[in-house]
């Protein structure tokens, strides 16, 4: 295992003001901040500038309600000193302020010295200059405000004319603009759009709200342009939104009891992330995170043999897929996007990675370090994490059962802090009887324990999406990831339903 | 005057000279200092800190009302945040339930600032870590050690203008030992109160507790809940049920007037010295009664949803209260002073605030903590979770046996109901969020019934 190089005096090359394909580039205080680190004692240094604009809109009940437009600039520098980390970040993009944050990364990585851990080696991810951009058709922050205002103004009112109660929609649009610089030698630039939207129709009954959600509650998100807002048609399917929740109030309650459960696609995409994408991240597993976010069931040790799931398991770790939210060229410690397996026919075979964990675990990858924006230090997040299509559809898996119930559309989460116990809520449930989809059902709850739940897998469908995930809470101080979930229908026996308080 | 208020008058200033006078404009201006040294496995493994000044604009021009915020705060940093948002409100429809400005209000006094805290850098936050993890004497330790300085102008076009500064520190850490693991955290307004030592001696005798644990069956059970997991009601009581918007909506449990808890129970917002002292919209903050002797008394508003409910606003506008809501961040549950303190020992299970309500349980759970609590319903408030740090069933008044953490369904108001609540501890503790400037003062609570739903075998 290569160690990251410590031979003090090192010079970054820092090359001249350089306008590339984007309006003016930020190596120059990206690689100020680094060889700042150095100089104060770093053995190795990483600055990450990032400009980033979003913008967000939410309407309710054929107004819009709030629109808020936001810009966020800064450097944020993280120096090795020794087997110690430090970060430092700063709104300022000036020299000296890249310079003071490079220094001071380094004060508070000595300051970590005081309680010391294992030596830290970092394992390498190759080096060098690099640009890369998400596809998108069409700029969602050049779309007027005016179609996008009008587009959640017609969705919601479409949904309050069908009757519902309440409806509310919502679009979020991300543009970011990253300039990496590293001790190593990397020199990567990356220009980032994300957005997507949703709309959700709530009927009030007797002492209890039913909410109806397309494409999911708060909708679908991806790294393209408002091209994926447009394919959503919110406004064709919301009256439909309506009818549903409103039906939903007299629906009979799902069944406590065990029983066959098939999972739409968005419900199985949460259930990946929470019981998979998680368990799976390796500064989880190595305890960084116990006091917090949790730890992992799962045992390094049993890397490679043990059982997660049915042979029908088969999840991917891919930032490649192209347009899918956690999609990437460079993560942000500079290792390219590349896919690589989770778990392959049941079996664990994978983990998210990064350059120091990675080392400790005795393993050769990173690739899955980001930070939610330039003020935080990047840490192990899921990118893309999700199912390899299956070998059947939906309508060939409901036929297939004889006694069960389907729920799709999340509409709560809950999950221990190794990973393991579960309890999820879904907006709508449908009986399956002798092969055929009957009455709805409300408040279907399902719970259970991961292991066991994916060994009861028996059908999957081929027909995939990669859903977008776009609050992924993690870190003190707290960060927000986008996460994408290739998923598609799936069922499951055995499974614990109808839980309630 | 403080830097952020100068900033927030310049670009008050500005939004007038490129808006027009019909403009109305209403800025805050945040410097935050953020530093936070993290610990897992007995090590500093992150140490962070940023320091960030950011300025929200929100504008109503013509009718019609649009946001925006920058971190750039040099002159074309602010234009350019001034410019995009008129063009942003020029193209948004009426906004029919504008509330207006703030007029000129001053400010209600807010507790003394601790420079000591705001100053502080790596080496105080690192020498607390230090001794906590020394404190729990070998037992494997994370957990972390923050100082938060905060200091913000407001100003807007009806001529309210005010600042002020804030500053707290949070500890939180587990110990481990086998598979059990056990906490202690605290928030303070001064660094010094927060004594690592002291917090990691009672995680680690959590820990050492927490082993063998029986499992036991779901099903309904007396508890005594510590300090650490009535936070977590708290929590959502306030983003669910005082949610001003949500009780506007009819999706919150919240009836003014009426009887919904326990006499014992009395919770009140004080964001004084854990925050600054007014919010987004400039309204000055203090002590808002939200359940007196069991009656649900208010809720949190912003102008907003204020103006919808026919109230007036209580200080509690957020950057998201016109879409999410106006959510309190500072509840504190009243303890009960008539009733017996017992010193920390840091021995045993059971933190010293609960002892003398775990003396009176018949046979019931002791739970730390409560986890990943998610909203089932939200009108009744049936939330989902998971214990955590610490579960011990308790026998005619004595710990007899660690328990495997459970999983729970259950309404939070409901627990607190009218004749539920059996005890409440005679100490509030106060508490950190994950969040800077959420901060909770809870007693221990001595509950009739609390619905188990789940074990570690399903």
């Amino acid at each position: 295992m290569a160690a990251a190089a410590d031979r003090p005096g090192r010079r970054m090359s820092v090359g001249s003001p350089r306008v590339s394909g984007m309006s003016v580039d930020h190596f120059d205080e990206a690689g100020t901040a680094v060889q700042a680190a150095l100089d104060a004692g770093a053995r190795y240094a990483d600055a990450r500038v990032m400009v980033r604009r979003t913008e967000t809109m939410s309407a309710r009940d054929g107004e819009v309600e709030d629109l808020s437009s936001d810009e966020s600039a800064g450097i944020g520098v993280r120096a090795l000193v020794g087997s110690s980390w430090g970060f430092y970040a700063v709104p300022d993009l000036s020299d000296a302020a890249a310079r003071a944050a490079g220094r001071r990364a380094a004060e508070i990585a000595a300051a970590s010295a005081l309680v010391p851990g294992p030596a830290i080696d970092l394992v390498p991810t190759g080096a060098g200059t690099a640009s890369w951009a998400s596809q998108c058709e069409i700029d969602p922050l050049s779309v007027p405000l005016s179609v996008k205002g009008d587009l959640l103004v017609a969705a919601t009112a479409a949904a309050r004319d069908a009757g519902a109660d309440l409806a509310e929609g919502i679009y979020q649009i991300w543009d970011t603009r990253k300039w990496f610089a590293s001790s190593d030698g990397h020199r990567i630039d990356q220009h980032i759009r994300e957005c997507g939207a949703g709309v959700t129709a709530s009927a009030y009954g007797d002492g209890e709200i039913q909410r109806r959600s397309w494409p999911s509650h708060r909708g679908q998100y991806g790294t393209r342009g408002w091209e994926l807002v447009d394919e959503l048609a919110l406004t064709d399917n919301a009256a439909r939104m309506a009818d549903e929740a409103r039906a939903l109030l007299t629906a009979p309650l799902c069944p406590s009891g065990e029983t066959t459960l098939i999972l739409g696609g968005e419900q199985l995409a949460l259930q990946i992330h929470e019981s998979v994408g998680h368990a799976i991240e390796l500064d989880r597993i190595l305890g960084w995170e116990a006091a917090f976010a949790g730890t992992s069931w799962l045992d390094l040790d049993q890397l490679g043999t043990l059982r997660y799931g049915s042979d029908l398991m088969n999840i991917t770790i891919d930032p490649t897929i192209p347009g899918a939210l956690g999609s990437f060229g460079y993560d942000d410690e500079g290792s390219p996007a590349v896919k690589r397996d989770a778990v392959r026919n049941g079996r664990w075979v994978g983990v998210l990675a990064g350059r120091d964990s990675a080392a400790m675990a005795g393993l050769d990858y990173a690739g899955s370090v980001r930070s939610d924006g330039w003020a935080r230090l990047p840490m192990v997040r899921m990118t893309n994490v999700g199912l390899e299509p299956g070998p059947h559809t939906l309508d060939e898996i409901i036929a297939a059962t004889d006694d069960g119930v389907l729920m799709d559309i999340n509409r709560s989460w809950s999950i221990d802090d190794r990973r393991l116990n579960f309890q999820f809520g879904c907006e709508i449930g449908y009986e399956v009887k002798n092969g055929k989809r009957g009455r709805m059902l409300r408040n279907p709850t399902y719970t259970g324990i991961g292991p066991k739940f994916w060994q009861s897998m028996d059908m999957l469908s081929s027909e995939t999406v990669a859903w977008g995930t776009p609050n992924c809470g993690k870190g003190q101080p707290g960060q927000i990831g986008h996460t994408g979930h290739p998923a598609a229908p799936a069922r499951f026996t055995g499974v614990r339903v109808g839980v309630r308080g | 005057m403080n830097a952020e208020l100068d900033l927030a008058a310049r670009v008050v200033e500005l939004t007038r000279r490129l808006a027009g006078p019909g403009a109305e404009a209403e800025v805050l201006a945040a410097h935050s200092a953020e530093a936070l040294t993290r610990f897992a496995n007995s090590a500093i493994h992150q140490n962070v800190a940023d320091a960030t000044t950011t300025v929200r604009l929100r504008l109503h021009l013509a009718g019609r009302t649009a946001g925006g915020s920058t971190t750039v705060t040099d002159a074309a940093g602010l234009q350019s945040l001034v410019e995009r948002t008129i063009a942003a409100s020029r193209l948004s429809p009426p906004d029919q339930a504008w509330p207006g400005l703030t007029p000129p209000t001053p400010l209600r006094s807010a507790p003394a600032f601790d420079e000591a805290t705001a100053a502080a850098g790596p080496h105080e936050r690192a020498e607390r870590v230090r001794d906590f993890v020394r404190a729990a004497g070998g037992l494997e330790t994370a957990g972390f050690c923050r100082t938060t300085y905060s200091s913000g102008g407001f100003a807007n076009t009806a001529g309210q203008a005010v600042e002020g500064r804030a500053a707290e520190a949070a500890m939180d850490g587990i110990a481990r030992l086998e598979g059990a693991d056990g906490v202690a955290r605290r928030a303070a307004s001064r660094l010094a109160e927060l004594d690592g030592a002291a917090l990691g001696t009672r995680a680690a005798a959590k820990a050492r507790a927490g082993g063998r644990p029986i499992e036991l069956p779901p099903g309904r059970y007396e508890v005594v809940l510590e300090p650490t997991a009535v936070a977590d009601i708290l929590d959502n009581l306030a983003s669910f049920g005082f949610n001003g918007k949500a009780f506007a909506q009819h999706q919150s449990f919240a009836e003014l007037g009426a009887q919904q808890f326990d006499e014992a129970v009395t919770i009140t917002d004080e964001p004084l010295g854990a925050t600054l002292p007014f919010d987004l919209e400039g309204t000055p903050r203090g002590t808002l009664p939200l359940v007196g002797d069991g009656t649900t008394v208010a809720v949190s508003h912003d102008r907003t949803s204020a103006a919808e409910a026919g109230a007036t606003s209580t200080g509690h506008a957020g950057v998201a209260s016109r879409s999410w809501g106006p959510i309190a961040a500072n509840l504190r549950l009243a303890p009960d002073p008539t009733g017996n303190s017992t010193p920390e020992t840091g021995e045993g299970p059971t933190a010293a605030s609960a002892r003398a309500l775990v003396g009176r349980v018949r046979r019931g759970l002791l739970i730390t903590d409560f986890w990943y609590t998610r909203v089932l319903d939200q009108k009744s408030l049936v939330i989902t979770g998971l214990t955590r740090n610490g579960v011990w069933l308790v026998e005619d008044g004595e710990v007899t046996a660690a328990v495997g953490n459970m999983r729970f369904t259950q309404s939070y108001p409901q627990a607190l109901g009218p004749g539920a609540v059996l005890g409440v501890g005679a100490e509030a503790i106060s508490l950190p969020d994950r969040w800077s400037g959420v901060r909770y003062a809870a007693p221990a609570l001595h509950l009739q019934s609390w619905n188990l739903t789940g074990n570690a075998s399903g």
